[in-house]
């Protein structure tokens, strides 16, 4: 309904804007800019101290004097966290990779199923089902760790890729979303796929995926960063160091015996390059996702 | 307007289905098809949800010490020994001194970011990007930054330095719980996280107001700035404000990993995930305590889960369906 009524709106307030402009607002919108400009270089101090530390030497970085630039930018510096042989940075950078993978691939698979199943299958016991689920986001599953590392470590999937995946795949908010999404569908399609002699599973995978590819690419994006930046499971999980996510092995770093400035502050550029390369060619469905899922949530 | 246009397509739709019927089957069966959507997701409920809850409630009335198979049941003395430790009751009080500092800042610089960049004509996909950026780093990751560089105790520490300019001594920023400057560093550390996240979502709540709002507003002679902010921005941000709240105020009870990385092992500044993770897989291996423990602070999550939802009217429209 609103939607229809805005459009017009907008085009009776352009000769507004002049006006505006003209009460000595050139100010208002220079001073505008300067505050964002400044806010800007705040919030990119932190990049640029990863970037100049990773590339400096370490007398310079703890050098008497601040230096804001390198004197002389050590590329060499990109291949010390792998040849550092107190923690295998390859392996936990492989490992953060397989986890973020299937743990994205995984989340998608289930949760759509269950969300698709709860909004559009119609079944008598589906409100007390939905409600099953929705009681567990009542409960954050930070708060149940001890538990789910003891029934973890009792199935004997301490350091193992499926004690680190598969009990994070079933997230009930996940779940939720999707629920809210496919109610949201358009019946009409589904139909046809019916009439055409499709079941539900045939209905759902011609169907209904293929037309809700913007919205699996979002989840994919959110449930993929927060895979790769999850920390506290894996830090339970992961026990030796052959089972490391890279969250782990950062963590190691800062409580290491020496601290090699120039490898850490490499390690963790190399650690966020793949989230960067996401932002860069994403965003789009990332911030799709999040208004998606910040309205809902 | 939806219900008219699906009546319209929906109608001869019908009498093409009828034919298709006897195929049916099993695989139109509703009933199993629900299972075999559902199923899956419910098999791992229950079992990576609903066991580990179960079980530590039964593990929370044991004596249960290096074990998950405990046989010595003792009533709610679990209970009373996490309600009766001072660690455990003064993480409680941490993550209230946390709670009351992040939740409004946050809310107060996402929603500020968020009027800034929606003011803006040019560049405004730039900056957007820019205070979202943060959003990518990890915890982890940027703990690290701002303990080896921007809050290092050490000289060149980026703050440190700073202060330096104007004569200031260095400040052990972490290392030491007198004055309590480590309340700044996790503080910064969380904001710089998180608020372009919410700037998102009021950028988004912000862009739903209707523009004949405030032209309403400008023929009643109200000026654009503070005023139509106070009258109109604000009690239209509501909803959004309420569900930023809660989101920061449950995610501020789970932080971890933060405390974890900057304070590593010190004795002060611990919320209380920090406690049960001492406490259950740290030496003792006391199961039954943390399960206590983590029985308490879920308890203590929904209700103020509940309480908010009820003072706000959340989830009210769900409930309707």
């Amino acid at each position: 309904m609103t939607t229809t009524t805005t459009p017009p709106a907008e085009r009776v307030e352009a000769p507004a804007r002049p006006r505006r402009v003209r009460s000595g607002s050139v100010i208002g919108s220079t001073g505008l800019y300067v505050a964002t400009g400044i806010a800007a270089l705040l919030f990119l101090i932190p990049f640029y101290l990863i970037v100049r530390n990773a590339l400096m030497t370490d007398p310079e970085i703890t050098g008497e004097e601040w230096k804001w630039f390198p004197s002389e930018i050590q590329w060499g510096n990109f291949t010390k966290p792998f040849d550092d042989p107190s923690v295998d940075f390859a392996r936990s950078m492989w490992n953060s990779a397989v986890v973020g993978v299937l743990h994205t691939l995984g989340t998608l698979l289930v949760c759509s199923l269950a969300g698709y199943g709860l909004a559009r299958i119609p079944y008598k016991h589906a409100n007390k089902v939905f409600y099953a689920v929705l009681g567990t986001l009542m409960v954050p599953t930070a708060v149940t760790f001890v538990p789910s590392f003891v029934l973890v470590s009792s199935l004997g999937w301490i350091d193992t890729y499926r004690g680190l995946i598969i009990p994070g795949l079933f997230s009930g908010f996940t779940c939720f979303l999707f629920r809210q999404y496919f109610l949201g569908f358009p019946k009409e399609l589904e139909e046809a796929a019916r009439v055409d002699g499709l079941g539900y599973m045939g209905a759902y995978w011609r169907v209904v995926v293929p037309n809700s590819l913007n919205f699996f690419a979002a989840m994919a994006t959110i449930t993929f960063i927060s895979g790769w930046n999850s920390f506290l499971w894996p830090l339970v999980i992961g026990q030796d160091p052959s089972a490391w996510t890279v969250q782990v092995a950062l963590s190691n770093y800062m409580t290491g015996q020496t601290i090699t400035y120039h490898l850490i502050f490499m390690a963790t550029a190399i650690s966020i390059l793949p989230l960067v390369f996401v932002f860069l060619f994403l965003q789009r469905w990332l911030v799709q996702g999040i208004a998606q899922t910040g309205i809902k949530g | 307007m939806s219900t008219i246009t699906k009546d319209g397509v929906s109608s001869p739709a019908p009498a093409k289905a009828a034919p298709a019927k006897p195929r049916r089957g099993l695989r139109g069966s509703p009933s199993l098809n629900f299972w075999l959507f559902t199923g899956p997701f419910l098999i791992g409920l229950a079992v990576f949800v609903y066991t580990p809850i179960l079980w530590s409630l039964w593990l929370s009335f044991f004596e249960a010490r290096f074990t998950v198979t405990p046989d010595k049941f003792v009533g709610l003395e679990n209970y009373v020994v996490m309600l009766t430790d001072e660690d455990f009751v003064g993480s409680l009080g941490t993550f209230t001194v946390f709670a009351a500092i992040i939740v409004p800042l946050t809310w107060a610089t996402s929603l500020g970011l968020a009027l800034m960049v929606n003011r803006l004509r040019f560049m405004r996909a730039f900056f957007r990007s820019v205070f979202f950026l943060p959003t990518a780093v990890s915890y982890v990751a940027a703990s690290l930054i701002w303990k080896m560089s921007i809050f290092n105790g050490v000289r060149f520490g980026m703050m440190n330095t700073f202060l330096g300019l104007f004569g200031i001594d260095n400040t052990a920023w972490l290392a030491s719980p007198d004055p309590p400057w480590y309340w700044l560093v996790i503080v910064t550390v969380r904001l710089w996280l998180q608020a372009g996240f919410y700037m998102i979502l009021f950028i988004a709540a912000l862009q739903n107001i209707p523009q004949e709002m405030y032209e309403a507003a400008a023929i009643d002679g109200a000026k654009p700035g503070w005023q139509t902010f106070w009258h109109i921005t604000l009690p239209q941000l509501r909803a959004t404000s309420t569900a930023v709240i809660l989101l920061l105020l449950v995610a501020a009870y789970q932080a971890f990993d933060e405390f974890f990385n900057l304070l590593s092992k010190t004795t002060w500044g611990r919320p209380p995930l920090i406690e049960l993770y001492y406490k259950a897989l740290g030496d003792s291996q006391d199961y039954g305590a943390g399960s206590a423990g983590a029985l308490i602070l879920t308890v203590l999550i929904c209700l103020v889960t509940l309480l908010q939802g009820k003072i706000m009217g959340f989830g009210r429209g769900e409930e309707s369906k």
